[in-house]
């Protein structure tokens, strides 16, 4: 009887823990609302600052700066923080691996990669590049996994860590030897803009080419959250519960490397938001993935929507958003470091 | 009706070519017994576990679960069948632990779908049942060694399976944890529960098994009923050396000369 009450207790504790932790991913859903909202009227028009709503309601090219320019660009913003989230969540669960996020697996490396050597072998049709990213991409994280699988010193983590940066590194000479050969005219400022990534410019028809491919692997990757937790206990625990985890592992990395291939394919690379909000969203939700990725998501879109915000405002030119997710990111991962956030098991 | 749960039939097993781990092993398990595995280290009883499990594949001869090939379940049947308790687990996240016990639902649930109340009843229980109640909201990698056998065994309790199967489960415990572990496995023998379980400790295999099956280098040496096998002359041959049997409270007692 004694242990039946306790039963039920623990029950309705573990029910309004539940209650709580959706009740935080709705304030959080609103919070991204408001800042995507404000966001829109953010920039340097017609001064820099905030445009206000009697401006907008009279000023013709206002509006069409708003709907033209910073809508599109604001999507993709938050779409590349979510998916940039997403797939570190997912890697880092699967890899059973706090450590690892696209950018550290030859995931980014490889898509930048792929999408140069379009850029000057081939053209520069949307699609092409698209299609060659996601396939260097994971190329990529192929050579890391089987690298990391035949490397014979240290822990997994160790291993996979170092696979991932001896892996980038081919892919950087490789695109170095590409930027060397390239037109400095032409293909050149194209490339580059692949290692500092930014959203300038960024037009409805680019945004439009990323969806059909983004979001069905955002939901892809939101419906098997769960799966997620059973993945990051390893391959034997998770068949012995029942998965199947080389047919569920292929199908998630799918799921987040072509995503993570398109966003970069219209972005270039943008680190750093992989690693750091996987992080603090487990530090705000629990290990849990049902709650932490959909956390991770929103928390991602946020980072990159508010470094958006200041890359396009805080100077009069434009300061690429790869350094402004970088500095942040790297100062956030330092400080979760220092203060035992990140606990890291060789 | 046969009793039979789970049946190996002429089974042998090789990581490689060059030398098979188990060579035509012919054994039956039947429903509600609890049965050691026992045998010195290498001799092929975690493999022999993980084949019972259907995560390694026979190189040559079959495994029969209910008289049904293995082969012929689909993957959450299976897992709704079968459970396992490794011997350690690799806990990569800070998982509170209810989190993990809840894992042990998976195989009751639709590929997309989330534990519900139901499963969060029984993960609860599962934690009473062995001991943890209390601990739900604490970390896993908070734990000692011996709380977090009883977490694994916790989720493989959530999962209820037909058949449990536990790698070593005594091997890092203290005593009074090694006590915690064998009152747990005597209880579902109670419940009529199918146990397995590998060690390489005789006593353990003589305080709760009814049925031993001695191994040594792949081989079955001797398998029946444990009073019948765990006996000198059969140690002996096993562990390669002296071995006396004494009867404490009618079990036998295994000391090393």
């Amino acid at each position: 009887m004694d242990s039946a009450l306790t039963s039920r207790d623990a029950l309705q504790a573990q029910n309004k823990q539940i209650a709580r932790r959706r009740q935080i991913l709705i304030l959080l859903s609103i919070l991204l609302l408001f800042v995507f909202g404000v966001s829109l009227l953010i920039g340097r028009y017609p001064q820099p600052g905030l445009l206000s709503f009697e401006r907008l309601h009279a000023d013709e090219m206002a509006q069409r700066l708003v709907l033209n320019l910073r809508l599109p660009r604001l999507i993709t913003a938050l779409l590349l923080g979510i998916t940039l989230a997403a797939a570190g969540s997912v890697f880092q669960m699967m890899f059973g691996n706090p450590l690892v996020e696209p950018g550290f697996l030859g995931v980014s490396q490889g898509a930048a990669f792929g999408a140069a050597l379009v850029i000057i072998f081939l053209n520069s049709a949307a699609w092409l590049v698209q299609g060659s990213a996601a396939l260097f991409a994971f190329v990529g994280l192929g050579l890391s996994y089987t690298l990391a699988r035949k490397v014979r010193y240290g822990g997994w983590v160790l291993r996979l860590v170092l696979a991932g940066i001896a892996v980038s590194a081919l892919f950087s000479a490789g695109l170095g030897m590409l930027k060397y050969i390239a037109d400095p005219l032409r293909q050149l400022p194209e490339i580059t803009f692949w290692l500092l990534g930014g959203l300038a410019g960024l037009s409805w028809s680019q945004l439009l080419s990323i969806l059909p491919v983004v979001i069905p692997g955002l939901l892809c990757c939101f419906a098997m959250r769960w799966r997620l937790n059973l993945l990051s206990l390893g391959d034997e625990t998770a068949f012995s519960l029942g998965a199947a985890p080389n047919r569920e592992r292929a199908l998630l990395l799918a799921a987040a490397v072509l995503p993570t291939a398109a966003v970069i394919s219209v972005a270039g690379m943008v680190g750093w938001v992989g690693l750091i909000v996987p992080h603090i969203a487990r530090r705000l939700f629990g290990a849990d993935t049902r709650y932490a990725l959909p956390a991770s998501m929103l928390l991602g879109g946020l980072f990159v929507v508010v470094c958006d915000d200041l890359a396009r405002t805080l100077l009069a030119g434009e300061i690429p958003l790869g350094i402004l997710t970088s500095l942040f990111g790297a100062i956030a991962f330092l400080f979760l470091m220092m203060y035992r956030g990140i606990k890291v098991r060789r | 009706m046969s009793n039979r749960i789970l049946a190996f039939n002429h089974l042998s097993f090789a990581y490689s070519t060059k030398q098979s781990v188990l060579s035509d092993l012919s054994l039956d398990f039947f429903k509600g017994t609890t049965i050691a595995i026992l045998g010195p280290n290498g001799a092929g009883k975690t493999t022999l576990l993980h084949l019972a499990l259907g995560w390694l594949q026979p190189t040559s001869g079959h495994i029969a679960l209910e008289e049904q090939p293995m082969k012929s379940y689909p993957r959450r049947e299976l897992g709704k069948r079968i459970g396992l308790v490794p011997q350690s687990e690799h806990i990569p996240f800070e998982y509170t632990v209810l989190e993990y016990v809840l894992l042990g639902r998976s195989p009751h649930l639709m590929p997309l779908e989330m534990p519900g109340e139901l499963d969060y009843t029984i993960a609860l229980r599962s934690l009473d049942q062995t001991g943890l109640n209390g601990f739900q909201n604490r970390s896993m990698l908070a734990l000692s060694g011996g709380e977090r056998q009883l977490v694994l065994i916790a989720r493989s309790l959530a999962q209820e399976p037909d058949i449990l199967l536990l790698d070593e489960p005594t091997t890092h415990l203290d005593l009074a944890n090694t006590r915690r572990v064998l009152a747990v496995i005597k209880e579902l023998q109670r419940r009529g529960k199918t146990v397995i379980f590998t060690t390489h400790s005789p006593n353990a295999a003589a305080s709760v098994a009814e049925y031993t099956i001695l191994m040594r280098n792949g081989h079955v040496l001797s398998a029946g009923s444990t009073v019948e096998v765990i006996i000198p002359e059969l140690l002996s041959a096993t562990y390669g050396v002296e071995v006396e049997v004494a009867q404490v409270n009618g079990r036998p007692w295994v000391m090393v000369d």
